[in-house]
């Protein structure tokens, strides 16, 4: 069974502090990290490699030339391959031109039989290339899976998480899905996996190799555009108060009466 | 193409390096320069640079598009769960009429379901002009193949300039596909929606970065203008016996959609019967609780309520409480009209998730917690001594 992950480098958020004094991104937090529910994405991929017993995992990404950092983390984690989408022709790319250029980067790895991506990136929060490439490659798709109930070579039976539990769904191969956290428990690399990692062939595929077609890539390509960006407004703590349990009680109390959310 | 520094108007005052979350832009001898590598184009230099407007993004003149003026009017897609519409799709209408009313168009409702004839015909009377209701039996349970294709040949048929679905699991799943297929504009999770008059553009405005950094987004060129929008944040529409409008019913011809997927089983499993998207009030826990069996104190407290229990990832991370209840950047986001953070310390993650409620409480023995920096009621005391005394409170109140 051949199965491609589609991951994203991001910056890693969790360290994004704001400066209380500008209201701006402190950049020096900021490193790099592959998308953590990308991380979910590769682990179900080699279980699934090792539950079938045998295929073969190629892990692609599209990004600038250092997201190649990314790739070698899939294969010290037990990934066979690692593609790299770059070209700047491709800056600028939103989710549509992103999940077409994805879309044949993933026609360029052979025959794939199934495609795992994680649910959404933590940077742009869309959730929309997964599903995006699913279409443009016109494969069946199932989104939010947190569980693998059954694959063999021509289907796979999956939970979809949805906002009160979770459906059961059958989907023929090949076919792509996209993963939430609940799916598992993400392993470390091995000493092994690092040193393999560090060796492993890139393989770079850019417009000319992916033969996109010029007006569907990068800014051209994109639909939507960013007119702003800006730094929310924080909000400010307001009242904080402390004392004895029946005063903070009467205070909450009257607090929620005022708000007449009771229903 | 690309972004490009106006070396004569930059005065090297790293504005721009502090805006850049990418850190893409070093300034070498007063002068910004950006790696174009590292740079997404998320506008945040521009923004920051908008005293010098020493930045600027140009785009292909060659770039393609269609004939936007041939797009008129704003749709909604109505979700419906087992036949009833989602609370979610009348805070599409309510807004959906807003949008419609300033371009001066016709809002459409483009409902797809089975048996709920009734019910589809009621949302005239929330502010939808035309009612495009696709009954089936096979259209009850959701199916991306099937929604996916109603809603895109409604679009290659109908060609409104704008279409909205609430961004919920269904919503998230199909959306994309049906922006993939038409080549429109997609935006999601949008918390703010405005119209330009003048250039006859929507404005959508999304949190990313987990919250950290706005951004509002355009699509000039392509048609439709789609967005998902996070539940809860709009004003549901009123009912109006009195509205009038037009309604279709559709059925699809056979063999039109080739269902691939198959739903063997729904299973519900959401603890109490409130959802913690849906829900208006939320009672949250985490570490502060310090076993799973103290979760009992915050039930009571949200049944006291009529709310829902939400948790931290520490305390699902703990295997207190199933995943379905987590609150946060890699759980559920929420906002609720009233958020209570019991023993939350309330990291970036968490706070990314529910930072956006209308009034939040936060219950916690350390006055320093983060948690009270974002709650307009911070309460500085032990929640195992006033959960439970809030929740007699609150039930005498009832009671």
């Amino acid at each position: 069974m051949n199965i491609a992950v589609c991951i994203k480098q991001v910056p890693g958020t969790t360290q994004v502090k704001i400066n209380p004094e500008t209201g701006t991104l402190m950049r020096d937090s900021v490193e790099a990290i592959v998308n953590p529910f990308d991380e979910y994405a590769i682990e179900e991929a080699l279980r699934v490699r090792e539950r079938v017993g045998g295929g073969v995992v190629k892990v692609i990404t599209m990004g600038p030339p250092q997201a190649e950092v990314a790739l070698r983390s899939a294969i010290a984690l037990g990934a066979d391959e690692g593609y790299l989408v770059t070209d700047r022709a491709f800056a600028g790319s939103d989710t549509w031109a992103t999940s077409y250029t994805l879309a044949r980067g993933i026609k360029a790895l052979g025959d794939i039989d199934l495609i795992i991506c994680g649910k959404q990136a933590i940077d742009g929060d869309t959730a929309q290339v997964g599903p995006g490439v699913a279409e443009m490659l016109g494969l069946p798709f199932v989104a939010w899976v947190r569980k693998i109930e059954e694959i063999t070579e021509k289907s796979i039976r999956v939970q979809r998480l949805m906002e009160e539990g979770h459906d059961v769904v059958d989907m023929p191969l090949p076919g792509l899905i996209t993963v939430v956290k609940e799916i598992n428990t993400p392993r470390m690399a091995s000493l092994k996996g690092k040193i393999r990692a560090k060796s492993a062939k890139i393989v770079i595929l850019n417009a000319e190799t992916l033969a996109a077609e010029k007006g569907k890539i990068g800014l051209a390509g994109s639909p939507t555009q960013v007119l702003r960006s800006f730094v929310p407004e924080r909000k400010t703590g307001g009242e904080k108060i402390a004392g004895e349990v029946g005063d903070l009680v009467a205070k909450i109390v009257s607090t929620v009466k005022e708000l007449n959310v009771i229903k | 193409m690309g972004i490009k520094v106006d070396l004569e108007k930059c005065v090297g005052c790293r504005l721009c390096v502090k805006a850049c979350a990418l850190s893409a832009i070093e300034v070498i001898n007063k002068q910004a320069i950006i790696d174009t590598a590292k740079c997404n184009l998320c506008a945040a230099c521009i923004e920051a640079c908008k005293k010098y407007a020493a930045i600027t993004i140009t785009r292909d003149a060659g770039k393609r598009g269609v004939d936007v003026g041939l797009y008129r009017n704003v749709a909604v897609f109505i979700e419906q769960h087992e036949g009833t519409v989602a609370g979610v799709s009348y805070e599409m209408l309510g807004e959906g009429r807003k949008l419609a009313d300033r371009l001066n168009e016709k809002l459409h409702a483009v409902c797809i379901g089975g048996n709920m004839q009734s019910q589809a015909e009621e949302l005239v009377h929330y502010g939808a002009d035309a009612v495009y209701y696709f009954d089936g039996e096979e259209l009850v349970h959701f199916s991306d193949d099937r929604y996916a294709t109603i809603m895109a040949d409604f679009i290659f048929e109908t060609k409104p300039a704008i279409v909205l679905a609430g961004a919920t699991a269904v919503g998230r799943s199909f959306i994309p596909k049906v922006a993939a297929r038409v080549y429109g504009g997609l935006t999601a999770d949008c918390t703010k929606l405005e119209i330009d008059t003048d250039k006859h553009l929507l404005l959508g405005t999304r949190p990313a970065f987990g919250g950290n950094l706005m951004a509002t987004i355009i699509c000039p060129d392509h048609r439709p203008q789609i967005a998902t929008v996070r539940h809860k944040v709009m004003k549901p529409a009123q009912k109006d016996p009195a509205r009038t409008g037009e309604f279709f019913v559709k059925r699809i011809e056979k063999g039109r959609i080739v269902e691939r997927t198959a739903i063997v089983d729904i299973v519900k499993e959401i603890e109490s019967t409130v959802n913690i998207a849906e829900a208006d009030i939320i009672v949250s826990g985490g570490r502060g609780l310090q076993n799973p069996e103290n979760f009992s104190l915050l039930r009571a407290l949200a049944a006291s309520l009529g709310g829902a229990v939400g948790a931290s990832r520490a305390a699902v991370d703990a295997g207190w409480i199933p995943y379905s209840h987590q609150v946060g950047q890699t759980g559920k986001t929420v906002c609720p009209k009233l958020y209570i953070a019991c023993g939350i310390s309330g990291s970036v993650q968490h706070m990314a998730g529910m930072q956006s409620s209308e009034f939040i409480i936060a219950i916690n023995r350390d006055p320093a917690a983060d948690i009270f920096q974002i709650a307009n009621l911070g309460i500085v005391g032990d929640l195992m001594q006033v959960v439970p005394e809030l929740t007699k409170a609150f039930n005498k109140r009832a009671g």
